[in-house]
């Protein structure tokens, strides 16, 4: 792009011919990347019911953790991954239409602001992007998806269990049952193609809820705890 | 590298599969940027044309699912309207686009648009838009010259744009700006507008159809969505042709009435030229004599140009070159040069000190 190719670099994201976005300085390559690519997905790929959450697998059940920036979503996801569960999603949780699975998209895991220090803290072992600072969701790292989830790209996943996460500082653990009608309103609300979808994306979202438990989770940052409390959980699924 | 595969996906003939997956990529390109992955997906599941892999077939249904979301919006915006034009006692007449949708043809299936194009009486343009106003449609922001100058010298109002839904909708009392060479009588196309059975919605007679989609096509100079609008005209004549025998007649005869033989003469060549459009020779025939003199050749070079799918897989070195001769040629068909002239000189004015005031 002329003088900017020497002078203050920047970084275009590019989708076939069509340009989508303003470009970002060069340093933000990496995460425009991956943003850029959920973009393709969301507006893309609509035999899915596209969900705004991180989605991890064990036994075959898939356990969705929606939440809004802050609730600690991805960090939580960070952390199963590290503990035995297998990484779907840290972004996007595809329901396929025709199934009702979840089908995986295995990519890094974007880490923002202060839940970087804690991942890198807890999983030194786990490789990690350079963080990248001032960008649109503050400063951002990406950690590497684990090889075993991202050979596993192809193994679909049932819908079992759907938590809303949310971190709170030196609070005591707690789980309530959230009614399906509510889980429903709340995932339809974070779902990137619900209205797209019309009456299909309504008979997906019933599947959906009815194949799972649906609970609020307030949590103070014990990742183990937390992981057994959601094996026990899946247990007692079916 | 097959650079027409796209127009050969465009024909109504069953195609042999392709059998490399690079080509079933570069088609799908092709298809997104020119606007048409959604036909494709009717042309596949109604036509049965051809049989497309399964990673071709989800890019299709999700075209398809995504056009069916806007049809749903576009039908809730149409009942919207209808009711105001009731209370005022007004026909609601469908453009393009959203009257191909609405009337249930071959060429509103797939097709996707991003505005609602409707035609009223000039005279009733005030009473309209003023009714409009108390349901939401409100002009877009414009400054005074662009607004006057679209007064004085368009065929439509400036887009009104719903302030709540965000939907955007195009006023027409013609088909072709009041300064073009050709200028239809509104009267006429107004008069012979037919409803669409069981709904309180109106659309163009068949012929007027195909005649504003040929003018607003090769008189309008622009070509992003060219392939696609040639498309709409290829699927308009086989449909009507097919219900009606006197169509090929009635068609050239409405041309002579409404003076828009050359753009038919045009129509009728590039759709059999590129698209294998099934015309019968004195279709063709009495159409050639609105042809230019003598330089047809000229005008194939720049059509057949112009009208390549818009990716850069179709493009050669003259191929924006082409583009860019035949938007002047619009502009020189479209305006006289005592009206032409100051304009351009003002909006080029304006673009450099908007750029000098950038930097």
């Amino acid at each position: 792009m002329g003088v900017r190719r020497f002078f203050r670099k920047q970084v275009l994201f590019a989708f076939d011919q069509f340009i989508p976005f303003k470009p970002l300085p060069y340093a933000q390559a990496f995460p425009f990347f991956e943003w850029g690519l959920n973009w393709c997905i969301s507006g893309y790929s609509h035999r899915f019911l596209i969900v705004h959450a991180a989605v991890v697998e064990r036994n075959g059940k898939a356990l969705i953790l929606p939440g809004a920036p802050g609730s600690g979503k991805s960090t939580l996801c960070a952390a199963l991954i590290n503990n035995g569960w297998r990484l779907l999603s840290d972004e996007l949780t595809l329901v396929d239409r025709a199934t009702g699975y979840v089908v995986p998209v295995p990519r890094p895991v974007s880490l923002k602001n202060e839940s970087i220090s804690v991942v890198a803290d807890t999983f030194p072992f786990c490789q990690f992007s350079p963080v990248v600072h001032d960008t649109l969701k503050g400063s951002v790292c990406l950690m590497k998806p684990p090889t075993d989830s991202v050979s596993k790209a192809d193994q679909t996943a049932l819908p079992c269990l759907v938590v809303f996460p949310k971190y709170q500082a030196e609070s005591s653990l707690s789980l309530s049952a959230v009614a399906k009608a509510e889980a429903f309103m709340r995932l339809a609300d974070l779902s990137f193609n619900y209205s797209v979808l019309g009456t299909q994306g309504f008979e997906t979202m019933v599947g959906l809820v009815n194949s799972c438990q649906a609970y609020d989770f307030i949590y103070d940052g014990d990742f183990n705890q937390a992981s057994d409390l959601f094996v026990q959980l899946l247990d007692d699924v079916r | 590298m097959m650079p027409d595969l796209l127009n050969e996906y465009l024909m109504i003939k069953a195609k042999d599969s392709i059998d490399s997956n690079s080509d079933w990529e570069l088609l799908l390109r092709q298809a997104r940027s020119a606007g048409v992955l959604s036909r494709l997906a009717f042309f596949w599941k109604k036509f049965r044309l051809f049989n497309p892999p399964q990673h071709f077939s989800y890019h299709l249904e999700s075209a398809e699912t995504y056009w069916l979301s806007q049809k749903r919006i576009v039908n809730w915006e149409l009942y919207n309207l209808s009711q105001v034009f009731k209370l005022l006692n007004i026909r609601l007449i469908l453009l393009k686009g959203t009257a191909y949708s609405a009337s249930g043809l071959n060429a509103g299936m797939g097709r996707v648009f991003s505005d609602i194009d409707i035609l009223v009486p000039k005279y009733q343009l005030k009473t309209v838009k003023d009714a409009l106003k108390w349901h939401g449609w409100l002009p877009e922001s414009m400054d005074n010259y662009d607004r006057r100058y679209y007064e004085r010298w368009m065929h439509e109002l400036p887009p009104l744009r719903h302030i709540k839904r965000g939907t955007s909708l195009d006023i027409h009392h013609n088909i072709l700006p009041q300064t073009c060479n050709l200028y239809p009588d509104a009267e006429l196309l107004l008069k012979a507008a037919v409803k669409i059975t069981d709904t309180d919605y109106w659309v163009l007679a068949p012929e007027d159809m195909v005649l504003h989609s040929a003018s607003h096509l090769f008189w309008g100079g622009e070509f992003e969505n060219g392939l696609r609008d040639l498309s709409d005209i290829d699927l308009l004549l086989r449909e009507f042709s097919g219900n009606d025998p006197g169509f090929w007649d009635n068609l050239h005869n409405r041309a002579e009435m409404l003076g828009l033989g050359k753009p038919l003469f045009y129509a009728l060549r590039y759709a059999t030229k590129i698209l294998g459009t099934p015309i019968p020779d004195s279709a063709i025939e009495a159409s050639t004599i609105y042809a230019g003199r003598g330089k047809n050749r000229v005008m194939d070079y720049l059509f057949l140009q112009a009208l390549k799918p818009h990716h850069r897989s179709c493009a050669d070195s003259l191929t924006g070159f082409a583009r860019w001769l035949l938007f002047l040629r619009s502009h020189w068909l479209k305006m006289p040069l005592h009206i032409l002239v100051p304009h351009l000189i003002r909006k080029a004015w304006f673009r450099l000190a908007d750029n000098t005031k950038k930097t």
